[in-house]
């Protein structure tokens, strides 16, 4: 269903499918998938982030994804989570395609488990391999512009730096690069990791990205469909108030009502 | 013969092919990847794979993740 607070013409363009919605939403550490369903409904979200594991074949009857998130309603973008050489995430993504038939993947190569910082130079290697393989590849990434130039190059159809780190809620720490992304990039940025809380996906928005991902700010807040309408309205009221261009800042006051006329 | 079926080791018939093998598990083909001995399988060759002693099959399927 179209999103009528959105302007029609306003639309996220990602290996040239339109998109709605500028929030996207991973679907892990919910209670159950049932919570995950209904968080990703209240985002208004149209592409989720999924995982590719093992399936448990002693317990076949445990409940599914696909059960819960219909993947012609949402579009599945498959990650490379846990992944720390570009041979596995590639690995992993060739699985994912030959699971779910679409071409559209999140790759992320990640330098060890503290951080889960992104390997640059191992992203790049596998960005490059699944591009040759036909994938349109979103790529997370560190916020570094150079890197970001690169990853673009390789022909990579959004780059997704990250905000703070995986997990931490600690917003944008280094906005002056996201906008530096922003200003030279001819693909879609989005702010990939990091988000806290409804404000920090605003301060994203009106840097200029063309989106936002995020899992563990919905999926930890203690009411996660509540926060996932939050970061609905947080990603559209910095969408809008980026398009409508903010008032420059002054350092003295400024009276809002006439000076004339008074008695 | 002996394999080996996501890291754990397992049975199946002599000459069973990859279809077989789903079928014996109860698998449904939709929705998972096959690999083979670090080769996907499409789903087209399962039914004329056949798996042989020693082989490492990896069956995956999306779950929730960020």
């Amino acid at each position: 269903m179209p999103d009528t607070s959105v302007p029609d013409q306003d639309r996220l363009i990602i290996a040239g499918k339109a998109y709605t919605s500028r929030l996207i939403v991973g679907t892990g550490k919910y209670a159950s998938y049932a919570q995950n369903a209904e968080a990703a409904e209240a985002a208004g979200a149209e592409i989720v982030t999924v995982a590719l594991r093992r399936v448990n074949v002693a317990d076949k009857g445990s409940e599914r994804l696909v059960d819960h998130l219909d993947p012609k309603r949402f579009t599945y973008l498959p990650n490379t989570a846990g992944c720390y050489t570009a041979d596995e995430a590639v690995r992993t993504l060739r699985l994912a395609r030959e699971a779910g038939g679409w071409n559209l993947v999140k790759l992320e190569v990640l330098a060890d488990q503290k951080t889960l910082y992104p390997d640059m130079s191992e992203t790049l290697v596998a960005a490059k391999a699944l591009i040759a393989d036909g994938f349109d590849v979103m790529v997370y990434c560190s916020d570094d512009p150079v890197y970001a130039r690169k990853l673009e190059d390789a022909g990579c159809c959004a780059i997704m730096p990250l905000g703070s780190l995986i997990g931490s809620g600690l917003g944008v720490q280094n906005p002056v690069n996201i906008r530096l992304i922003v200003e030279q990039c001819k693909v879609p940025v989005i702010v990939d990791a990091g988000v806290g809380t409804a404000s920090d996906a605003a301060i994203a928005m009106e840097l200029g990205v063309d989106g936002v991902l995020m899992n563990t700010a919905i999926a930890a807040a203690k009411d996660p469909v509540r926060m996932a309408r939050a970061m609905k309205h947080a990603v559209i009221a910095g969408r809008e108030a980026y398009l409508a261009g903010r008032m420059p800042k002054k350092r003295y006051a400024d009276p809002s009502s006439p000076l004339g006329g008074m008695i | 013969m002996n394999l080996f079926l996501n890291g754990e080791a397992t049975e199946a018939p002599d000459g069973a092919t990859l279809a077989e093998f789903l079928r014996q598990l109860a698998m449904p083909e939709k929705g998972v990847a096959v690999e083979r001995n670090r080769e996907i399988v499409p789903k087209s060759l399962y039914g004329t794979t056949r798996l042989a002693h020693g082989d490492r099959i990896e069956i995956v399927q999306f779950v929730g993740g960020g």
